[in-house]
């Protein structure tokens, strides 16, 4: 066993993606992708806009399927399990591939409300139990010292940070194994940004987290593996501190250093 | 030949530009540097005390200008967390200015010598040691000419002379030896002699370390210290 980028044992693929192509109506978004995302690491997705990073995101947990028109061929396998075939619940997937999105979206509930929401709807009705894990949930997202006295107000009196952690704890309160996360700190201000960025940290002891960013400063320091997509193409895949300081191709060479057009 | 100079510029030309200052201190600090290397050999050569002194001026020159490279090249780091080529290109720098810093304090120590020699007859006809100058010389320009070209091979070649070099050094110090046993009147010119030769040395190894960093900023790896680290891959 060799010691990961971040001092941690390297883990089997957690999620296996092979000849992963996604289509909106004729035209291919992006693809064929073949990746291997590594249990309990961060993995973060960089490439210029309409590269087809946030398509290749949302196609782990099949979110694409929400949109008219969109078609997905290849397969991804989550520890061994096809996530796409018939017979196949997605919404079963999501539960155990979790999202957090760019804009935070707290419903207009309260705080615990929020959290509980995922796990109402997945059938659990005992109070105690889901104090339990609303509780935990707000702890892993590093939000409970902050709300912990005012759980039943409004969500949407929380400041855009904590609204986004907050989403956080949603995704995580339903104890998925992976977490998606479509650029979670691009609305925040700075010091936000870092409160999310030390919360990835924390969460891929755990979870395993795959974050698409525009910001490339933002993968450099929160994952351990990059991915750099150019033009619907997965030009490269390495580990991050290899990937930011010798990449192998032009144009990730191109596109860290600021030399596209 | 790979080239670690792009040839696509930046899309920001004002962080172009702050690339470019560095490059060109840079090159401006090697041919101070090459100038001053080349002067303290004539010096020695021509018996030519006030070219020596000359020499020790421009040293002050240099090192100004390490200071100027250090400066733009921490300004580049703070404000724009550069990556990749461009993060390589400064941290070489970084460390090549050091070497060349060093190389020019060689040469002053070449003028002293020099210095204190012109206040004796000559003990010699010099063969050897000019030779020996023009092979360092022609390494540190080499290796300065692989840094602009982003050239492996070139930086490899100068690397591989460190030995003339080296073999240049102990055929002299056997040299000087002899004339220091054969009448002990010789030590004082042949002690200054050998100190100019070991000086020679010491810029040899320090072009030697210019090519390994040239490697490194083109490559990505790192060529020190090969085999001396044990396993290091």
């Amino acid at each position: 066993m060799t010691a990961g980028s971040n001092g941690k044992p390297e883990t089997a693929a957690k999620l296996i993606v092979r000849g992963l192509t996604v289509f909106y109506g004729e035209k291919k978004a992006v693809g064929p992708v073949g990746l291997d995302i590594v249990g309990q690491h961060v993995t973060a997705l960089i490439g210029p806009s309409g590269c087809g990073k946030s398509t290749f995101l949302r196609s782990l947990n099949r979110m694409n399927e929400l949109i008219p028109g969109c078609r997905v061929e290849g397969e991804v396998r989550l520890d061994g399990d096809p996530i796409y075939g018939a017979g196949i619940d997605p919404v079963a997937v999501r539960r155990r591939i979790g999202m957090v999105f760019q804009r935070s979206n707290p419903f207009p509930k309260s705080i615990k409300e929020n959290v509980a929401y995922g796990l109402r709807i997945g059938g659990i009705g005992d109070e105690r139990d889901i104090a339990n894990r609303v509780e935990r949930a707000l702890t892993q997202a590093a939000l409970w010292e902050e709300v912990k006295d005012r759980l039943n107000d409004s969500a949407m009196g929380l400041s855009g940070g904590q609204q986004q952690r907050l989403c956080i704890a949603r995704a995580l309160a339903v104890e998925p194994e992976v977490l998606l996360m479509d650029e979670p700190a691009s609305a925040l201000d700075p010091i936000a940004t870092a409160h999310i960025e030390e919360l990835i940290n924390e969460l891929s002891a755990e979870y395993t987290v795959v974050i698409v960013t525009h910001n490339m400063q933002q993968a450099a320091r929160v994952a351990d593996y990059t991915a750099f997509f150019y033009l619907g193409e997965l030009v490269e895949f390495d580990r991050t501190d290899v990937l930011f300081t010798k990449p192998n191709d032009s144009r990730t060479e191109d596109y860290i250093t600021g030399r596209f057009g | 030949m790979i080239r670690a100079s792009h040839s696509r510029e930046h899309t920001n030309r004002e962080y172009e530009g702050e690339l470019r200052r560095v490059r060109e201190h840079l090159l401006l600090m090697g041919a101070k540097v090459e100038d001053i290397i080349h002067g303290s050999i004539r010096a020695l050569t021509d018996r030519d005390s006030m070219l020596a002194e000359q020499m020790i001026a421009v040293d002050r020159k240099i090192n100004q200008l390490e200071m100027e490279v250090d400066e733009l090249c921490m300004q580049v780091l703070a404000r724009r967390q550069p990556v990749a080529s461009d993060l390589r290109f400064l941290t070489t720098a970084l460390k090549l200015v050091t070497d060349l810093e060093r190389i020019g304090d060689l040469g002053v120590n070449i003028c002293e010598r020099v210095l204190e020699l012109n206040g004796e007859p000559p003990l010699k006809p010099y063969v050897d040691l000019p030779n020996m100058a023009r092979e360092v010389q022609e390494m540190l320009h080499e290796a300065l000419d692989a840094f602009v070209a982003g050239d492996i091979e070139r930086a490899q070649r100068v690397i591989a002379r460190d030995k003339n070099v080296d073999a240049y050094y102990t055929q002299i110090f056997r040299e000087l030896l002899t004339y220091m046993m054969e009448d002990p009147r010789n030590i004082f010119r042949a002690t200054r002699l050998q100190s100019i030769a070991k000086y020679l040395e010491r810029i040899g190894d320090h072009a030697t370390n210019l090519g390994e960093l040239v490697v490194f900023m083109v490559k990505g790896k790192d060529i020190r210290h090969a085999g001396k680290l044990g396993d290091n891959s």
